[in-house]
């Protein structure tokens, strides 16, 4: 279970018991630092993949915060996600850089290829789909981050070429 | 002596990457040179140039080589190594005019190694400010610098640090921005991997003419490297002395931690980073008061960019008078910019104030790629604007760019040819905007859906003739009526390519005609029998279908069916689709 950091946004492969024993953890590392909330979601975040509610109830306790507080940040941030996340997660760079060199057209082509839109996961839980804003790569583009992997000068039409590296990969 | 540099990098594309190759053979060669030990090569991560061959960078200050070959480096070693002479055949124009104070590590040394920045004068300036200097003469010497911050207002820092310390109370902070919310932009990503020891090193000296002892870097998530290599000098500089307490002896204090963004665009806005460091929903506040006075936890607060930071060290050696013997009359030192979009060579440039767009553009970037003409070049992303070609001879200053409607912001710089239509860029930067308004106050919430939705209409060919207007007085009801920068300046996008290219939103609305085919409402595509092969290719691509015929009779394209991807007019070869 060490490398679970690593896929980090991807598979949910703890159970929900252990996670929240792992959560516990954290919760105790930051709890006296100021300003504790948000990394705590952001180490619960890496725990689960998500934000599911049992975590957000354990925060809210710990923490002595309502629980509509904890949510009300958690629904700010668009880093953070209350529905689990596919085994690879696709995120198309539309910032302004990638957006003149063609983005749109590989954002077009990727919806096309894995049939699902923006913000959904495919039906056998292997990809989904997000938009993101810049990765800082805007030399090379239009960028595409596949889990933590940055591809770069991406043409639409070799998506699938992409996506297939991932769909053998066991990770 | 100081040691000289060559950087070394393959930038053909992946897969032929022979990097290593050609810095052991150019490093082989050196050795047996006369300049052996006064040259070391250096294989670089970016270097600034893309599909440019082999790529050698001469530092300090020296020519820029593109597409050498390995014929070449003998050439390479004998006349420009050991001969001190540029080989004008393989130099890149305008590498000239760069300046590097900023990015003076970056790629130079090795980021992880306290020890070589070190060898580069590092913590120098910090020893000086604690031994030589009391707090309010780090500031006086900040005032001579006429260093502005970097973050995109250009707000004086000196004067920044002097209300900061001003205000009486023991308990204050320092905040390293790190947001970098620019989409399109990473020169603050690019400093923080190159040489996180000189942001580190500018936030401890602020404290310290602050009075501040505890200091909070804010990271974009999205920046692992960044985030990992601060944290890494962050433990460096602890073991060295050269934080925690009694710096280096002295009788001065400074903690520092880091804190991740969460991917809101409105938290690098500073009292939307305070909400967000103290745990809250980062929405901002209405200032007064600024954060000099109430700031992180109601204390007084002191937020700096991260490039406002790297050049602290160095204002702090080499001296005020030094630093502000570069750039123009109100704006000092230099910039970095992120160069992409159309450009031929994109990447991060460093130039002095006072150069122009147009040799930014030209003489360092190469110009633009597909040859196509120029139409303008975008600055300060979704608050900045767009100027046009025939302004391009402007020197960059802050100023001057706000003057043309846009402004210097982090140093984005968006190289648009004709292919990019201004309505749709426009219509960009607001979809960016009303995803990331964060809802607080009206006029930026309402405002710039209104916009988009106008936008919309007229990239739609359903535009009225009243909607310019519309535009400009919801423009201005924004930027006199929103709580903080993002919505002030959201109308800046709209305002900026209306002012220069109002034509080209008339075209859109009364011809319904786009004249970079991007608006796709506005096209029709038709195959010109004349030219048809028959090669059955548009036919084969179409994705709905909506081409019928066979080789016999020809194709044609159904318009009630054509969702207008222009797959056809992509793949044909004759030119045989016509797009209008
Ligand atoms: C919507 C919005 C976004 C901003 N984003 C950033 C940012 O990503 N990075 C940054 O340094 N400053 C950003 N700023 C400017 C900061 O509010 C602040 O002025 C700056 O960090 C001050 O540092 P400086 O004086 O060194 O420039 C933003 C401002 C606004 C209104
Ligand atoms: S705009 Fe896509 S990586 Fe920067």
């Amino acid at each position: 279970m060490t490398d679970k950091k690593k896929s980090g946004c991807c598979e949910v492969a703890l159970d929900e018991a252990a996670g929240l024993e792992q959560l516990r953890n954290a919760v105790e590392l930051y709890r006296r630092k100021p300003g504790a909330l948000i990394p705590i979601l952001q180490a619960a975040q890496e725990i689960f993949g998500y934000l599911p509610e049992s975590a957000l109830r354990l925060i809210s306790g710990e923490l002595g915060k309502s629980y509509s507080e904890v949510a009300g940040v958690v629904s700010f941030y668009s880093f953070f996600s209350t529905t689990p996340r596919g085994k690879h997660l696709v995120r198309v760079c539309l910032g302004t850089a990638c957006y003149v060199r063609g983005g749109k057209e590989v954002l077009d082509a990727l919806r096309q290829k894995l049939g699902i839109e923006v913000g959904e996961t495919t039906a056998d839980r292997n990809f989904s789909l997000e938009v993101a804003r810049c990765f800082g790569a805007c030399g090379l583009a239009p960028v595409i981050m596949v889990d933590e992997d940055v591809h770069q000068r991406v043409k639409p039409r070799k998506v699938n070429e992409i996506l297939d590296r991932y769909r053998t990969r066991q990770s | 002596m100081d040691k000289k540099y060559i950087l070394v990098k393959d930038t053909r594309r992946a897969g032929s990457n022979q990097t290593e190759h050609f810095a052991g053979l150019l490093a082989a060669k050196i050795q047996a040179s006369p300049a052996a030990e006064a040259v070391q090569v250096v294989r670089a991560a970016d270097i600034g140039f893309y599909d440019q061959g082999l790529v050698l960078k001469f530092l300090p200050g020296g020519p820029v080589y593109l597409n050498v070959s390995e014929a070449d480096l003998d050439r390479v070693v004998r006349e420009t190594v050991v001969g001190g002479r540029v080989l004008e055949d393989l130099a890149a124009a305008g590498t000239a005019r760069q300046l590097r104070v900023v990015l003076r590590n970056c790629g130079v040394i090795n980021p992880e190694n306290l020890e070589e920045y070190i060898r580069r004068d590092g913590y120098r300036a910090l020893s000086r400010a604690l031994f030589e200097y009391t707090p309010d003469k780090v500031i006086e010497e900040f005032k001579k610098s006429g260093l502005r911050g970097r973050g995109g207002a250009g707000y004086p820092t000196w004067l920044k640090w002097h209300l900061t310390r001003s205000v009486p109370g023991a308990e204050k902070y320092v905040i390293c921005n790190a947001d970098e919310g620019d989409p399109g932009a990473y020169m603050d990503r690019s400093i923080l991997e190159g040489d996180p020891h000189s942001v580190l090193e500018g936030m401890i000296i602020a404290g310290y003419a602050i009075g501040a002892n505890h200091g909070y870097f804010y990271i974009r998530a999205e920046y692992p490297l960044a985030i990992e290599r601060i944290g890494k000098a962050i433990e460096q500089a602890r073991e060295r002395g050269l934080l925690g307490t009694g710096i280096l002896g002295s009788d001065f204090n400074f903690e520092v931690d880091i804190r991740l963004g969460a991917g809101a665009f409105v938290c690098g806005e500073e009292t939307a980073l305070i909400a967000s460091i103290e745990g809250k929903r980062g929405t901002p506040r209405p200032r007064p008061p600024y954060p000099s006075v109430s700031g992180l936890w109601g204390k007084p607060t002191s937020i700096n960019n991260v490039e406002t930071f790297a050049n602290v060290p160095v204002v702090m050696t080499r001296g005020g008078d030094w630093f502000a013997g570069i750039g123009t009359e109100k704006s000092k030192g230099t910039k970095v910019f992120a160069v992409t979009g159309k450009v031929k060579n994109s990447g991060l440039v460093e130039v002095p104030m006072g150069v122009t767009l147009r040799q930014i553009v030209f003489d360092i970037g190469g110009g633009v790629r597909s040859g196509k003409k120029i139409k303008a070049v975008q600055t300060g992303g979704p608050s900045g604007g767009v100027i046009p070609e025939d302004r391009l001879d402007t020197p960059v200053d802050y100023e001057n760019l706000q003057k043309l409607g846009s402004i210097m912001g982090s140093g984005g710089m968006i190289v648009m040819d004709e292919d990019d239509c201004m309505v749709d860029i426009a219509k960009f930067y607001l979809g960016f905007c009303v995803e990331e308004s964060c809802g607080k106050c009206a006029p930026c919430r309402i405002g710039t859906y209104q916009l988009l939705k106008i936008l919309e209409r007229i990239s739609e060919g359903e535009g009225r003739s009243e909607d310019l207007d519309r535009l400009r007085l919801i423009a201005q009801a924004m930027q006199k009526a929103s709580l903080c920068g993002l919505g002030q300046t959201a109308s800046n996008p709209v305002l900026s390519t209306l002012n220069y290219f109002e034509t080209e939103y008339r075209e859109h609305i009364q011809a319904k005609r786009c004249r970079s085919f991007k608006c796709r409402d506005l096209l029709t595509y038709s195959i010109i029998q004349s030219k048809c092969k028959r090669c059955r290719q548009c036919f084969l691509n179409c994705p709905v279908q909506a081409i019928s015929g066979d080789r016999e009779v020809g194709f044609y394209i159904q318009l009630d069916k054509c969702i207008k991807c222009g797959k056809c007019f992509e793949v044909c070869k004759f030119n045989a689709i016509a797009r209008e």
